[in-house]
């Protein structure tokens, strides 16, 4: 799939705000006054940023609103839906930390919670489509998870929880490379399956349908830096959840810890982000003579 | 509304054969010529006389290579377009209500106006079928050319799609895949018709007939007598004589 900016930078920095936001609406670290404005306004900022940046994916971004009609059946929906309410319960919390106040706990609870269901509803979008299969797996709600509360308790300033979430990061996300990796084979669609033909015998294709590029070949058939992947999983997997755990248990909890490490961490975030979308394969690929060696042998 | 209508009144789709397909791309002509200028906004091209052509098309024709382990290769062209799915999963993934399967055809069609552009679409398609137009922003698709098939301004012959019309050796065949006794569904079941990518679970509406099998050449080739020459007279004697020595 082709990694476009737009789609990576919505996924990382709505999950890092929403992540945040998390830990804030559950009271876990309590900013008053200015400190408050500045951590509500932090996650703020990630979260509407994130979503700002989806909308320069759309072809008529004007229409942008009419993507709240269909949370009966649309993942996509239920984003939209989820994160207007997220952004807006947490609006009475924001208010009464910047400007001194109590709000019911349960009323915390229930936003942190809202919280989680648009860091679920993001990774549904990818997580619905059967037609790349290293995506249609629970390892992708489970590696947006991870990201969300660990960039959260990163940018909280939470040391030990965020080493801890750090390391569970690292197993998801090396998990989520391991099996995925296998997931196009165990999904089964081959160029016979897709074509009907070949029978007993090899099948490949003889000539492209066309010579010049296309939609379909620069939207779901990227292929450029694959041969990077490797030298970047290490990248990311270090820069996202190894330094930064290693980083958190030696430094003192302060403001430039939580500065130094957030970088890093949002660098390997960056990193693992591109390569879900890179490494992610779809089926229609086969039709245009991808995986052809599979296939044949 | 981008639910699934439970069930639809028809089951309108193509048949391809690939048995009688050669390849000339006359449906993919025929569809971007009919869908420049009817329903929907027109399908545009981007750098058409340059050094980069690229361009939206609802119809693509592939050729694969099929090799038996023991007889020729053979040469399949392969015609790709929206297959109209009954479990369509371009439409349940639509968060706008753009996309849509009709209830009383079973044709999948894209309200532009509603259209923002996302493309998840088209990521939700396994077989391609759905191409974002750059220059409207908009998704496109095959419309089994609804603005044809009812449309009582045509001549009769004409109420089929542009592609089914115009291929020259009638490898295309439209109509009502859910009635058993229509044309379309006893040329599938005479002919063994097929879904694509039946492991997607997408319940393909169009279906492909496969390659009858081809003859095989003898094993022993028609001149073969010809060339069993018995040697007569001294040549003979000598051949007997060769033979024992």
């Amino acid at each position: 799939m082709h990694p476009a900016p737009s789609v990576i930078i919505f996924t990382v920095l709505s999950g890092l705000g929403f992540g945040l936001m998390f830990f804030l609406c559950l009271g876990v670290i309590r900013p008053l006054g200015l400190d408050a404005l500045l951590m509500w306004g932090l996650a703020y900022g990630l979260a509407l940023a994130g979503l700002v940046a989806s909308t320069f994916h759309l072809g008529r971004p004007m229409r942008a609103l009419r993507a709240f009609t269909q949370w009966r059946s649309s993942w996509l929906s239920r984003e939209a839906w989820a994160s207007a309410a997220t952004l807006l319960m947490a609006a009475p919390l924001a208010l009464a930390a910047i400007l001194g106040g109590a709000l019911p706990a349960v009323f915390g609870i229930v936003t942190a919670l809202l919280c989680l269901a648009t860091v679920l509803a993001t990774s549904m979008i990818y997580t619905q489509i059967r037609a790349v299969p290293r995506w249609n797996h629970w390892t992708t709600p489970a590696q947006f998870f991870g990201f969300a509360l660990t960039g959260g308790a990163i940018l909280s300033g939470q040391n030990a929880a965020g080493a801890q979430l750090c390391v569970l990061l690292a197993g998801v996300i090396w998990l989520a490379w391991t099996i995925g990796d296998g997931r196009f084979a165990a999904h089964g669609a081959t160029l016979k399956s897709a074509t009907g033909l070949g029978g007993a015998g090899s099948l490949r294709q003889f000539a492209p349908p066309h010579t010049g590029s296309n939609y379909l070949l620069r939207e779901m058939i990227h292929v450029v830096g694959r041969k990077h992947a490797r030298r970047l999983r290490a990248l990311a997997l270090v820069c996202a959840a190894v330094l930064p755990a290693a980083m958190l248990l030696v430094l003192p909890a302060a403001l430039p810890t939580t500065i130094a490490v957030a970088a890093i961490h949002v660098t390997g975030a960056f990193a693992a982000r591109w390569l879900f979308f890179a490494e992610a394969e779809h089926v229609v690929g086969l039709y245009y003579g991808q995986r052809q060696l599979a296939a044949t042998s | 509304m981008t639910q699934l209508p439970a069930r639809t009144e028809k089951k309108l789709g193509l048949v391809i054969d690939l048995d009688t397909c050669v390849g000339c791309h006359a449906c993919v002509t025929a569809c971007k010529g009919w869908n420049d200028a009817n329903y929907g906004a027109p399908l545009s091209d981007q750098d058409a006389y340059g050094a980069d052509p690229s361009g939206t098309f609802l119809n693509r024709v592939h050729s694969y290579e099929v090799q038996p382990g023991d007889a020729a290769a053979q040469i399949i062209n392969f015609p790709r377009s929206c297959l109209h799915c009954e479990d369509a999963p371009c439409v349940t993934v639509c968060p706008t209500g753009a996309s849509y399967k009709r209830s009383q055809d079973g044709i999948v069609l894209v309200n532009e106006d509603a259209c923002i552009g996302c493309g998840l679409c088209a990521w939700a398609c396994p077989y391609g079928a759905r191409e974002l137009d750059r220059a409207a922003g908009v998704m496109k698709k095959c419309t089994l050319c609804v603005d044809r098939i009812y449309n009582d301004n045509l001549p009769e012959a004409d109420r089929e799609p542009a592609c089914v019309r115009t291929c020259p050796t009638h490898a295309r065949h439209f109509g009502d895949l859910g009635d058993p006794d229509s044309d379309v569904s006893k040329l599938v079941a005479a002919r063994g018709g097929y879904d694509l990518m039946p492991e997607q679970g997408t319940r393909p509406t169009n279906k492909y007939l496969p390659p009858r099998p081809k003859d095989r050449p003898a094993e022993i080739s028609v001149l073969a007598p010809l060339l069993d020459v018995k040697a007569t007279g001294l040549a003979g004697w000598l051949d007997r004589i060769l033979e024992k020595l």
